[in-house]
């Protein structure tokens, strides 16, 4: 018998029939093997470019930003995005929704310059957060970008800084309130309903040296319920009414945050995220609906600005990786060690990411837990998931992990790997490369003394 | 690593245990060395005779073929040879 005419191995594999009650959504999750990614074979990739590997569609972020522009500007006359940098920060990424006519919203001095560097106009950036130093702000205030306020001492903070420049800053404050969601996100901003927003838009508006010009909230994140952001919009907009009925001034934008639930399914979750999270028209409908229907009576209608992340990206990027080795558990479940871990996949903490194999399987199917490579037992990617059977050396794809991955994933026992952009044209950019251990030691620093040992 | 003996294995992989009412189901390499273990075979003569079959290590055969018996070991479908 030739090499040719073998059959192909699969390993043995023996399951017990189980008769209990039937799941009405049936035992197997994963049907078809993705073998390529926006036209690029995922063992090419990986023969190309190592393995793990980051790769991101331009084709699916720029379809994305689309869709969810257009939910709102068929909604609404006067609608602003601006990219929320601490989802993606990658230069590339942050580039393709500038082009597409994002503003950026930045959370940090580093983001912030991150923004600059990029070419943003400092009017075109929104900063946000409660760490911005006085160099910061003295930085934003100049460039005239929008300083979203966070708490009284930033207030005073930007009362002094203005009275030096002689320069009056473009401000808004961020608000936090009930929408009915809990927990209620309270620590950034101040409250409405205690009057904290309001002492603070009176404490802005008497100094006299500040321009008001927005309003801001971000109510939580992966919000599943679109009539929060209808809550959360009507009481923006009292406060604005408010503002025009006491000092006669129009606030120019409101601006919702972000928060907008994408398809991945939350761990604890009954139904797959692709079931049960909102789509962009289901948020636009809620928002837009109750900003027309406020009190809020300007000359112009303020523009609505938004700063949704994860709902834009989540679904266009993917973390390819290798089957390191197969285990059996004491309890005689089969795990699967992925070279890839939760030092690069931080999601995987809350998400039950779908992962599906690169290379064709057949219906034979087990209990699996997915581990990572780390040697730290929380390094788990998915605890139960019914799989085929994985061999050493065979491909993964990990769907929907374009948010918060690249931003906060750790240098942890290993080195970070290279991200790749999948253009329209289907061609391969390198856009973060693999970190080496030179890049890491070039930081470190090590005193004479403990130079030599025998 | 002997298969008891009243446990009944048909032609497409369904195995039936009477003693205990279970049933389970085995893929074909599965089959293979399953019914080569209730012909006395010994790990050896299974791993050649599946790397004769398949496109396959040695190594690979016989690592998965010791998972494959502990399971079976498990699922109490194993004689030893004082019982």
């Amino acid at each position: 018998m030739t090499m040719t005419s073998k059959k192909t191995y699969e390993r043995p594999v023996i399951k017990k029939l189980e008769n209990n009650m039937p799941n009405k959504f049936g035992t197997r999750t994963i049907f078809e093997p993705i073998s390529h990614l926006e036209g690029q074979a995922v063992n090419d990739l990986i023969a190309k470019y190592g393995s793990p590997l980051f790769v991101i569609s331009e084709r699916k972020i720029r379809k994305n930003f689309r869709k969810a522009r257009q939910a709102f500007e068929t909604r609404y006359p006067r609608v602003q995005f601006a990219w929320s940098y601490k989802t993606n920060y990658l230069d590339a990424v942050c580039n393709i929704y500038h082009q597409e006519g994002s503003w950026a919203e930045v959370v940090s001095g580093f983001e912030y310059d991150k923004a600059i560097r990029n070419g943003v106009q400092g009017n075109k950036i929104i900063f946000n957060g409660p760490d911005k130093s006085e160099t910061d702000l003295r930085k934003a205030i100049t460039n005239h970008s929008l300083i979203h306020i966070d708490h009284l001492d930033e207030l005073y903070m930007l009362q002094d800084i203005a009275r030096n420049l002689n320069i009056r800053p473009k401000v808004a404050i961020r608000v936090n309130m009930d929408t009915g969601v809990y927990p209620t996100w309270d620590r950034f901003g101040f409250n409405y309903e205690n009057g904290q927003a309001w002492d603070a838009l009176n404490k802005i508006l008497f100094s006299g040296m500040m321009d008001l010009v927005g309003l801001h909230t971000h109510i939580g994140t992966f919000m599943l319920s679109p009539s929060a952001y209808a809550v959360a919009a009507s009481k923006l907009a009292h406060l604005a009414q408010s503002v025009l009925t006491k000092y006669n001034h129009e606030i120019k934008y409101i601006d919702m945050g972000g928060g907008f639930a994408s398809q991945n399914t939350l761990k604890g979750s009954y139904l797959p995220g692709s079931d049960i999270s909102p789509s962009f028209d289901d948020f636009a409908e809620a928002i837009t609906t109750a900003l027309m229907n406020s009190d809020y009576r300007p000359k112009n209608p303020p523009l609505l600005i938004l700063e949704t992340g994860r709902a834009l990206i989540d679904d266009a990027a993917w973390l390819v990786s290798t089957v390191l080795a197969n285990k059996r558990l004491s309890d005689g479940r089969r795990s699967t060690i992925l070279n890839a871990g939760v030092n690069i996949l931080f999601t995987a903490f809350w998400y039950d990411h779908k992962i599906t194999p690169a290379q064709p399987f057949t219906s034979y199917t087990e209990d699996t837990a997915i581990y990572g490579p780390l040697c730290m037992n929380i390094d788990v990617l998915r605890e139960s998931v019914t799989m085929p059977l994985l061999n050493k050396d065979d491909h993964m794809v990990i769907h929907h992990v374009g948010a918060y991955n690249m931003t906060q994933w750790m240098q942890f026992i290993t080195l970070r790997p290279k991200v790749v952009l999948i253009d329209e044209q289907n061609k391969v950019h390198v856009i973060r490369n693999n970190e080496s251990i030179d890049n890491i030691r070039s930081l470190e620093h090590v005193p004479d003394h403990l130079l030599n040992f025998e | 690593m002997k298969i008891k003996s009243n446990i009944a294995v048909s032609d497409n992989g369904f195995v039936f245990n009477p003693a205990s009412g279970e049933s389970f189901m085995v893929n074909p390499v599965g089959l293979g060395m399953l019914n080569m273990m209730r012909k006395g075979q010994s790990q050896e003569q299974i791993v050649a005779a599946i790397q004769e079959d398949y496109r396959a290590e040695a190594m690979t055969i016989e690592r998965d073929l010791l998972d494959f018996v502990e399971m079976m070991r498990q699922y109490r479908l194993l004689q030893y040879d004082d019982e």
